[in-house]
């Protein structure tokens, strides 16, 4: 969908144009009260449900949470999944064509926030003839959004829901986004983020930025299940070459990775993770924030996750019960570290799902 | 009202409407279902069994997941009208600290168990020198999640120690019976005590 009105962002620049791809799934109700926004994270795009083709080898990235009788049954719902600004799966970003240049952004694309996409995102909902979301959903980066879209513009959603994800990043956190963009950035192939005009990409920074980020998405316990010391060839050869089966996976998902997406981009969300920070307003007081907020909350967490851990969801927790929000939090038990929000387990999967049951659409 | 056991029923008297409310160990929900639907109560249940969370979500009440073992430090100080504490006690690691914590966050706290003083488990203990089973504590010495149990005179004993102001006190048994000797010798006959302690007043 393209957009003519200027889009003033966090940064300070504008977008004077721009285009959103976005899937929806289900039928919008007659009053428009059954739409459900979900946001996607940081690698992930608008391609959150089924299969485009029977070549797919994967589904959508939330396909377990996504569809008739899951937890947002598109048999109720009405579900739109936007790619965000700044992406590169197809809505304007970095690869796109800038209008004053008549060249690709490269990096003089706008830095974008969670704010900015929040902004975007309802003016996607207004073209829709959506004046309310029924729930914002998402998890890690987009649980992000969802929290942000409740404290931005309270009135235009009636639950926020907020899975494995964080009021703030960490200095850690913030330490591990700042490596990976080093990674990129020192690629000679990255061409101070020019590289479109070189023909080149800066695959190998992209590589090991997405290596340590997949780490951070795995928990200890998983790694030592799935691969332990399993050696890739029979014996060791004492050379630098691939000797852990552990190396060989996170070689293969940096090249699979790098293969689909742009470096810029990658840049780009890990920013808008770092800036995430909405209690800054009420100078670090995230219940004094809450204090407008009117949507009813349901968090979840997953014992394993180091990258978001529960204890980062309590702080959410505890910043809306000292508002006095309505708010429901769950811990679930898995070792899949932060992706376990996209792996099916049947105690989150139910308690989603018996959350999404309660949520009134008229029919 | 019928369909809450009956100490729920009592507590459901004691709790003034528009009240905000955390129910510790709260279970399925049921009693902040019933008062939210009649007493118009806000608040939170905090239990950690699986099941009885999902039950909660199922009745719409506020539910949050967690261990009262670790502490109640996510709530502030004086932030709820009551806080209820219903056949938890006795399971808890440290029933100290928490009736502390409940005091630090409640104005009001209420607190239930089963009293270990009645006359049937001094019988069952004297008469088999065994620890006692029954239909309310079925369990074994060795599985039992009640690993503090007590008596109403050593929760009385334990309230005056830490100079806790017991405000209301009521004595059931499972089957809501009106009963003179257990009104009489709560102790030997109750077989549910309950309790309202006020908020800590700081000493002078």
């Amino acid at each position: 969908m393209h957009f003519d009105e200027v889009l003033s962002l966090v940064c300070g620049k504008v977008l004077e144009q721009y285009d959103i791809v976005y899937e929806t799934y289900g039928t919008l109700n007659a009053k428009a009260d059954n739409a459900v926004l979900v946001c996607h994270a940081l690698s992930a795009d608008h391609h959150a449900a089924g299969y485009h083709s029977k070549e797919d080898a994967k589904p959508g990235w939330w396909d377990i949470c996504i569809g008739p009788g899951k937890p947002i049954d598109t048999d109720k719902f009405f579900v739109v999944s936007p790619c965000n600004l700044g992406h590169c799966s197809g809505s304007t970003g970095p690869r796109s064509i800038n209008p004053d240049t008549s060249i690709a952004y490269g990096k003089d694309f706008p830095m974008m926030t969670v704010v900015d996409w929040v902004n975007y995102q309802q003016r996607l909902a207004d073209k829709l003839g959506i004046k309310q979301w029924a729930a914002v959903a998402g998890g890690s980066l987009g649980g992000m959004q969802a929290l942000q879209w409740a404290i931005q513009f309270p009135d235009k959603l009636r639950h926020a829901i907020v899975i494995a994800s964080a009021p703030k990043l960490s200095a850690q956190n913030i330490a591990f986004n700042a490596v990976a963009r080093q990674a990129i950035m020192n690629d000679p192939d990255f061409h101070d983020g020019r590289y479109y005009d070189f023909d080149t990409v800066p695959s190998n920074g992209l590589k090991v930025a997405r290596m340590l980020g997949h780490i951070t998405y795995l928990s200890d316990d998983a790694m030592g299940d799935k691969f332990g010391r399993e050696l890739k060839n029979d014996q060791l050869n004492y050379d630098y070459g691939v000797e852990f089966q552990v190396e060989s996976y996170l070689r293969y998902q940096g090249e699979s990775f790098a293969s689909r997406f742009d470096a810029n981009t990658y840049l780009l969300m890990t920013k808008a993770l770092d800036y995430f920070d909405p209690a800054e307003e009420e100078g670090g007081d995230l219940s004094a924030v809450f204090e407008k907020v009117k949507a009813k909350f349901f968090l979840a967490s997953f014992t394993t996750d180091w990258r978001f851990s529960p204890e980062r969801s309590k702080e959410i927790v505890s910043a809306l019960t000292d508002a006095n929000r309505d708010v429901s939090y769950l811990e679930f038990e898995s070792n899949h570290g932060h992706d376990a929000f996209l792996v099916e387990n049947d105690d989150y999967i139910g308690a989603f799902k018996a959350y999404m049951q309660n949520i009134e659409v008229s029919t | 009202m019928s369909e809450l056991r009956p100490e729920l029923q009592k507590i459901c008297e004691w709790i003034e409407p528009g009240s905000r409310v955390l129910d510790l160990g709260c279970g399925d929900g049921a009693l902040l279902e019933w008062l939210q639907k009649n007493r118009q109560v806000t608040g939170y249940g905090v239990e950690i069994n699986q099941q009885d969370v999902l039950s909660c979500l199922k009745k719409n009440v506020n539910i949050i997941q967690t261990d009262l073992d670790a502490g109640l430090t996510d709530f502030a100080d004086a932030s709820f009208d009551y806080v209820i504490m219903t056949q938890a006690l006795q399971a808890l690691h440290r029933p100290d600290k928490t009736l502390d914590e409940m005091l630090r966050v409640g104005r009001k706290s209420i607190v239930t168990f089963p009293n270990f003083g009645l006359w049937k488990c001094r019988l069952y203990l004297s008469i088999n020198g065994r620890m006692p089973v029954s239909k309310a504590l079925p369990a074994q010495w060795y599985d039992t999640k009640n690993i503090h149990l007590c008596t109403v005179n050593d929760f009385e004993n334990f309230c005056a120690q830490r100079s806790m102001t017991i405000s209301k006190r009521g004595i059931v048994d499972y089957n809501h019976r009106p009963s003179t000797l257990m009104k009489l010798w709560p102790n030997l006959f109750g077989e549910v005590a309950l309790y309202q302690l006020d908020e800590k007043k700081n000493a002078i």
